[in-house]
Order: C-alpha cells, then structure tokens, then sequence
C-alpha cells in the first residue's frame, strides 16, 4: 500500500536525530514492548509479513508519532484482535520459521542486466518502495529465493522466488537535482521485475 | 539486569491506569497487551522478563566489530567475508534472528557505502544488535536516499567528492553490514591485537554513517 510507513525520498522531516553512538533503548517499556509483541505474534501465529502489514495500516499521523516500539505494541494488539484466539479459539499452529526459501527454477535475471520496476501498486503490503516504480536500475547482486511478502502477509501463500539488489543512479530517481557520484540499491522481488 | 536507564526512567513502569479521554501511551499499551497474554495463560511474566534481559544484555554490535577487525588483520578472511558472509556467520555461534543472508560491502577511498530500510527498520541484529532511535526516525529513512552526500554531512561524516556513494536499501530480508576502513591512525594493524582493533570498529561505522576509529 502507499502507506505513511513508505518514507524513501520524502522530504519535510529536517535533520537527523543523530547521536553517535547512541544506545538502542530510551525507556523501561521499549524492550518490553518489543517482548510482549514477539509473545503476541507466538500466540496470534502470525508471520513477520503480516506484522509489517499490521504496523502499516496504523494511521498515517499516529505512524509517525508513536514511536518504533510504539508501533509494534499497536500492531501486536491488532494481530491478536484479528486472530480467533481472544475469543477462545485455538492456539494456531506456529508458521514456518525463517524467509529464505529453496527456489528450483533459475532466476529469471542476472547480473548485469537492466530491469525496470513493475507499476504496481499493490493495495496490501508490498516491499516494492514506491520511489523506485517504474524506474530501470541494473542487478548487481542475485540474492537467494525469499518468501515474498506481498502474498505472506495475506496467508495467501509462500510464493517463494528471487530477489535481486538493483542498483539505481541517483540522478534515474531525484531528476536533474540529484547529487552527483550516487546510487541506491533496492533489494526486489522477481515479481516486481520486467526486462528492460 | 544491565540498569541502562538510570534512577529516572520509572515514568514507564510506574503508569498503570488510562487517564480518560486521553489515549493511553506506549507504556501503558505495553502493560495492558502484557497482563492479557498472562491472564489468558498464554505467557509468564518471567518469560517476558527474560526475553527483556536477553534484548538488554546479549544483544550489540560486538560480532560485527570483531569480524571487521579480523577482516583487516587477514585478506583471505575479508575476501571471504566480501563473497560468502553467510559462510563466516554460520562459523561464528551467532542467531540468524533477523539475519538469514547478510552482505557484507567495503568501504574503499573510491567508494562509501551506507545502510537504511526505508520501509521499517530492518536491521542486522545478529551482528550489530538492536538499531539506535536515529535509524529509525523519519528524516533517516526519507532522505539517506534522496540525499546521502548531505545527510552523511550533517552527520559529521564529508565523503570526499568524487567518491562514489551506494546506499543499501534493505527492502527485502537481505541484512547489509559495511566493512569501514582502518582509520588512519591506526599504524600497523599487525601491532595489533583483534580485540583492540575491535575496540576502533563502532556500531556507526558499520553502518556507514562514521568512519571507524571515532567511538
């Protein structure tokens, strides 16, 4: 979805909150926060596809104001509303752990060669960064077979298949502005990939 | 329990009740999600209170200083580590939490590489541990990638120009971690023992926003 949480190339947010060095946790309830949602998603037998799905469809200005370890605690509350669990259903069966996948068919691109970003636009969760749809980037890294999470996250099955680090000149995603001597690379899908 | 909040930061642990007509915070969400899972007979407090202790004392970047530090020292392991981190990883006895297939890219006077998600926060935990609130926040993950030569600025980290920028994005569950250069202080790494090398190999520069030697 073209969600709040889709933070690539906005601009508006100023500097940097950086501190060097800085510790990961602020407050008492972070750590335990993040404990109490990993035993929610046990329970509720969700995958971490669907938590990212969860954590997305928190509305946009409450997205950005809770914090982190806010949106887990929101979203660890919706995957359990949703599960049949709290109204005394079963404990579901725990779902296959990890997202690497075995993947038999080769990948359909190699390194190398230039590809452009389907123009999808997916309604559930998708890990296709918008600020990258329909641009062509070069694949400099064939990754492992992934389960792919824009079908995962709706228990719609694994799908698994390749993922490709696709590299993007600055200048193919931010115009005649764009720094000089920079490029992103995007790690997608096979399914978000067409030959270019 | 590592104290890591110091005697001020009761705030949290001491809310209990939602104040009415205001939504409640993060804590009180926290305790209220937490107290169902115990009733409900689902989780102990105990596990809860040791899976705290493990985020809070295990978790950090000390395998990733180390195998920067061992990858200066010796280039069959960096060359390892460049085309088969997974390999290195698997020798170590580290979690593949949140890290099934890790990437390890060089930092080179020609080329500086730095890490975000733009999409959450993904994170290589099992070798830099939990990510500092910075990586996380907004004006991060919205501009690293829109504009790395300022914000690496900003930061206190000029990249020369001329020297070519690679932001990582990891929007899939591939993990980047940046191999940094030896700062230039250094002398002779071999003088050098992997645990004081490790001591110059700072969580930041790994993941490409400060150069190593600066903790």
């Amino acid at each position: 979805m073209d969600g709040i949480h889709d933070l690539g190339g906005r601009q508006g947010f100023g500097r940097v909150p950086y501190e060097p060095d800085q510790e990961p946790w602020h407050e008492t309830w972070e750590p335990r926060a993040m404990a109490v949602t990993l035993a929610a998603t046990r329970v509720a037998g969700t995958n971490v596809d669907q938590m990212r799905y969860a954590i997305e469809r928190i509305p946009p200005a409450e997205y950005l104001t809770a914090g982190y370890y806010g949106r887990w605690i929101r979203a660890a509350r919706t995957l359990l509303e949703e599960s049949e669990v709290l109204e005394g259903g079963e404990l579901p069966a725990a779902q296959p752990t990890g997202a690497l996948r075995a993947v038999d068919r080769p990948p359909r691109f190699s390194t190398g060669e230039m590809v452009r970003v389907r123009d999808l636009h997916t309604a559930g969760h998708t890990r296709l960064p918008g600020y990258c749809r329909g641009r062509v980037g070069r694949v400099v890294l064939v990754h492992p077979g992934f389960v792919f999470p824009d079908t995962n996250s709706q228990r719609a099955g694994e799908r698994p298949q390749h993922v490709y680090a696709v590299r993007f000149e600055a200048a193919t995603l931010w115009g005649e502005g764009a720094e000089s001597d920079a490029a992103v690379h995007v790690d997608l899908f096979e399914d978000y990939l067409e030959a270019a | 329990m590592t104290d890591v909040f110091g005697a001020g930061a009761t705030e949290a642990s001491a809310a209990t009740g939602v104040t009415p007509g205001r939504p409640p915070t993060n804590a009180q969400r926290t305790e209220a999600l937490e107290s169902l899972l115990v009733e409900r007979g689902y989780v102990t407090t105990a596990e809860i209170d040791r899976l705290v202790e493990h985020f809070l004392d295990d978790l950090g970047p000390m395998v990733g200083s180390r195998i920067v530090a061992q990858a200066w020292l010796d280039p069959a392991y960096k060359q390892r580590l460049l085309t088969d981190a997974d390999a290195v990883l698997a020798e170590l006895d580290v979690g593949s939490t949140q890290t099934e297939h890790l990437v390890v890219v060089e930092n080179t006077p020609e080329v500086h590489n730095v890490v975000v998600c733009t999409l959450c926060s993904c994170y290589p935990w099992s070798v830099l541990g939990l990510p500092p609130a910075w990586y996380k926040d907004p004006a991060y993950r919205s501009r690293i990638v829109r504009e790395p030569r300022a914000v690496l600025a900003e930061m206190g980290t000029e990249v020369d120009e001329g020297t070519e920028i690679r932001v990582w994005d990891s929007s899939a569950e591939v993990r980047y971690l940046v191999l940094p250069m030896p700062p230039d202080d250094v002398g002779e790494l071999h003088d050098r023992t992997i645990d004081e090398l490790a001591q110059l190999v700072g969580r930041d520069a790994m993941i490409g926003v400060a150069p190593a030697g600066t903790r």
